[in-house]
């Protein structure tokens, strides 16, 4: 339990000492050594909930389980490897006078701020405590999206604001009418906003307002998980703001809107006694799989790219969970591992290449592999490993859908392979000449830190080759939990 | 449903909730800036009046703290820094040109008809003024969500999108009498930070592309060209 408070309370005191003492020099090192203490925490967090199961807060606010323990974990994982990357690059924008001390002190207690509303988004119990902090995560993240000042900033500063608000809003109409048929079976209780008294009561709840509120959930939180046709914020918020930023967003939040759709999908699915919301799931994953692998090819930012990769990524897991079964749904619990894991390596590597290139625009960075090979090995096996080539852990993930596919529903088997293949042909043809293209005159090494990302891929290339034994069993737990029944 | 049957504080909820709708219709229609934001502040005393009356007649009391937070935040703070920002700016006296407006209003209408279309199915609420009052909720959301598409300024924006925040309580309150404490705080909490946050984007807005004319927000495109 102690372990949990540690682990929510670390970014809540990060947040408010950044934002009172200000920006200092060394406040990118405590930055991250309070990431690192964060993660100790959840690790033993994890631990705990791993020999002994399932753990509910005394006030009832907090529940964790396997489900949202391993998200957790990946969460301050990504939060203290993107907080070693972040350390130098902000360093490194602040003495070219992109951003000045303000908004360094800005920046350092909003990136905890965002972390510590994850944080409790993941391990609260309480159904309106998750909206609260996912619309928190936004407000916290707006400003980091702004941060440069730039028209383009600011615009998609603006556009990530308005629309995720408004998205979101209709999540919390969707969480009052789930709130409406709770207080019919349960009236005049507290508990009946709490995930593990609705989970118990599921059966109960009345389908139809369930049905309507599956509608509206699915359209706040799809928004902020980048469904289409609500992605339009994603691309924008990502490619603007500070590249570690970006890794976060898109190694992060985009999962935790995701769990949230899926932790509503869990009360829903045995009340309404039919796969109706799975079905809803299944259509706008695959639309938002399809489009984003289109939109791929007509990128020209770097950033840009990779946002509309996550997109499309974040479709695969989407559709996943709506074919439900225990094969993809253990498949979509490895692939937000896999994919977090990957995302935020590029995300961190296209940090150093743009400081490389000096550009963010695909057609300024060329011949990276002759310049600094070290980035440029990076990317491209990143990028490998996106793509879903084997050995790489999403090829595993991607291969467990797949399969699952083909048992439930063979013929979307076709969409889903063109679908991969035309993402894979539009990342290699914007990667490829950035990787081995003529390096521009001028072009020089800098001070890479590239071990976050090293550390990433090879975690990425052990759970394509071998699953540890501990962590299949703990996805497994987690399957258990979503659907009901295990793999293994 | 017919309305005799119905208890005096039922009737009056009724009556508030009518007034919500109109006044997200006269916000919708409002052109002027300072009119706009003194609209948004009539819903806020509506939504805090209907609070008040649900407190009272159900026995909730902690309902009463929503209303005392409704009425600082809807009535008074929002509000005053809007006026406030929007004085600052120096764009008191400009009026909004919206495009086909009575396309807009009938858009708006064809929502509220929509929205009792969606309530229909739920059966338990066929005997309780409460279908009414979530019809009435989700059309103010939707109305809201209707202005933020046709407006092109940023304060109607935020007006909007606190108004949509104001429909979703009202469902909770009528609905629900409320959500739990934590997270009416938490809530709360969200729209007093959103409300700050706006106020540093008009400025942001304002010396990035000189006006708060959302439309010069057009740089970033989905594909690039």
């Amino acid at each position: 339990m102690s372990a949990l408070y540690l682990t929510l309370l670390l970014p809540l005191i990060g947040t408010l000492l950044f934002g009172v003492i200000g920006h200092w020099r060394s406040a990118g090192t405590l930055n991250l050594l309070i990431c690192i203490a964060g993660f100790v925490c959840s690790l033993q967090l994890a631990l705990n909930i791993f020999n002994q199961g399932p753990m509910l807060s005394p006030g009832k606010l907090f529940y964790i389980d396997a489900f949202n323990v391993y998200l957790i974990l990946l969460n301050a994982f990504v939060g203290m490897t993107t907080a070693v990357f972040s350390r130098p690059y902000m360093a490194h924008e602040r003495e070219i006078g992109r951003v000045d001390d303000g908004r360094m002190r800005l920046y350092h207690s909003m990136y905890q701020g965002f972390l510590l509303t994850m944080l409790v988004a993941l391990s609260t119990n309480n159904l309106g405590i998750l909206w609260v902090s996912i619309e928190g995560a936004t407000l916290a993240t707006v400003l980091l999206v702004s941060l440069y000042r730039t028209p383009e900033s600011i615009e998609a500063g603006w556009k990530y604001f308005i629309l995720c608000g408004v998205g979101i809003a209709q999540a919390l109409f969707g969480t009052v009418l789930v709130y409406f048929a709770a207080e019919r079976i349960l009236p005049g209780s507290d508990d009946s906003l709490l995930w593990s008294v609705l989970y118990q009561h599921a059966t109960q709840l009345e389908p139809a307002v369930l049905l309507l509120a599956f509608g509206f959930l699915l359209v706040g939180y799809g928004t902020k998980v980048g469904l289409v046709p609500l992605h339009n914020w994603l691309p924008d918020a990502h490619s603007e703001g500070p590249t570690p930023m970006s890794a976060i967003l898109s190694g992060l939040l985009l999962n935790i809107a995701l769990y949230a759709l899926v932790r509503f999908k869990m009360i829903i699915d045995p009340a309404l006694e039919n796969d109706l919301a799975g079905r809803m799931m299944m259509g706008f994953g695959l639309l938002t799989f399809t489009l984003a692998g289109l939109l791929l090819h007509r990128q020209r930012d770097i950033k840009r790219m990779f946002s509309y990769s996550s997109i499309e990524h974040m479709g695969l897991m989407t559709f996943a969970f709506g074919i439900g079964g225990p094969l993809a749904t253990f498949g979509a619990l490895l692939h937000m591992i896999v994919h977090s894991l990957t995302k935020s390596s590029i995300f961190v590597t296209v940090g150093h290449i743009a400081h490389v290139a000096g550009t963010q625009s695909i057609d300024g960075i060329r011949g990276l592999i002759k310049t600094q090979p070290m980035v440029g090995w990076c990317f491209l096996l990143g990028t490998v490993a996106i793509a879903g080539f084997p050995p790489f852990g999403v090829f595993t993930s991607e291969f467990l859908l797949f399969s699952a596919t083909i048992k439930s529903w063979p013929w979307l088997v076709i969409p889903l392979l063109s679908g991969l293949a035309v993402a894979f042909s539009g990342l290699f043809r914007h990667v490829q000449p950035m990787v081995f293209g003529e390096q521009p005159a001028g072009q020089d090494a800098i001070d890479a830190n590239m071990w976050p990302v090293v550390l990433h891929l090879l975690l990425v290339l052990l759970l394509g080759i071998a699953i540890p034994d501990v962590l299949s069993r703990w996805l497994d737990q987690a399957t258990i939990m979503v659907v009901g029944r295990g793999l293994l | 449903m017919s309305f005799p049957l119905l208890t005096f504080s039922e009737q009056l909820i009724l009556t508030l909730a009518a007034l919500i709708l109109f006044s997200s219709f006269l916000l919708l229609a409002q052109t002027r800036m300072i009119g706009l934001i003194h609209t948004f502040a009539w819903q806020g005393v509506l939504l805090f009046a209907a609070t008040v009356l649900m407190a009272s007649s159900s026995g909730h009391h902690h309902l009463f703290i929503s209303a005392a937070l409704t009425l600082g935040l809807k009535v008074f703070f929002i509000p005053w820094q809007l006026r406030r920002l929007v004085v600052r700016l120096d764009i008191r006296r400009s009026v909004e040109t919206v495009g086909g407006s009575s396309l807009v209003m009938i858009a708006a209408g064809a929502l509220t008809l929509f929205s009792y279309y969606v309530v229909l199915p739920i059966r338990e609420l066929s005997l309780l003024a409460t279908r009414n009052t979530i019809a009435i909720s989700l059309a103010v959301v939707l109305i809201g969500m209707l202005m933020i598409i046709t407006r092109r300024k940023a304060v109607a924006q935020v007006i909007g999108f606190m108004s949509m925040e104001n429909g979703l309580f009202f469902a909770a309150v009528v609905s629900t009498y409320g959500m739990p404490m934590v997270v009416e705080l938490g809530v709360a909490f969200d729209v007093l930070v959103a409300a700050v946050l706006f106020g540093i984007f008009f400025f942001q807005i304002r010396s990035g592309i000189g006006s708060l004319d959302v439309d010069h927000l057009n740089r970033l495109t989905e594909v690039d060209k």
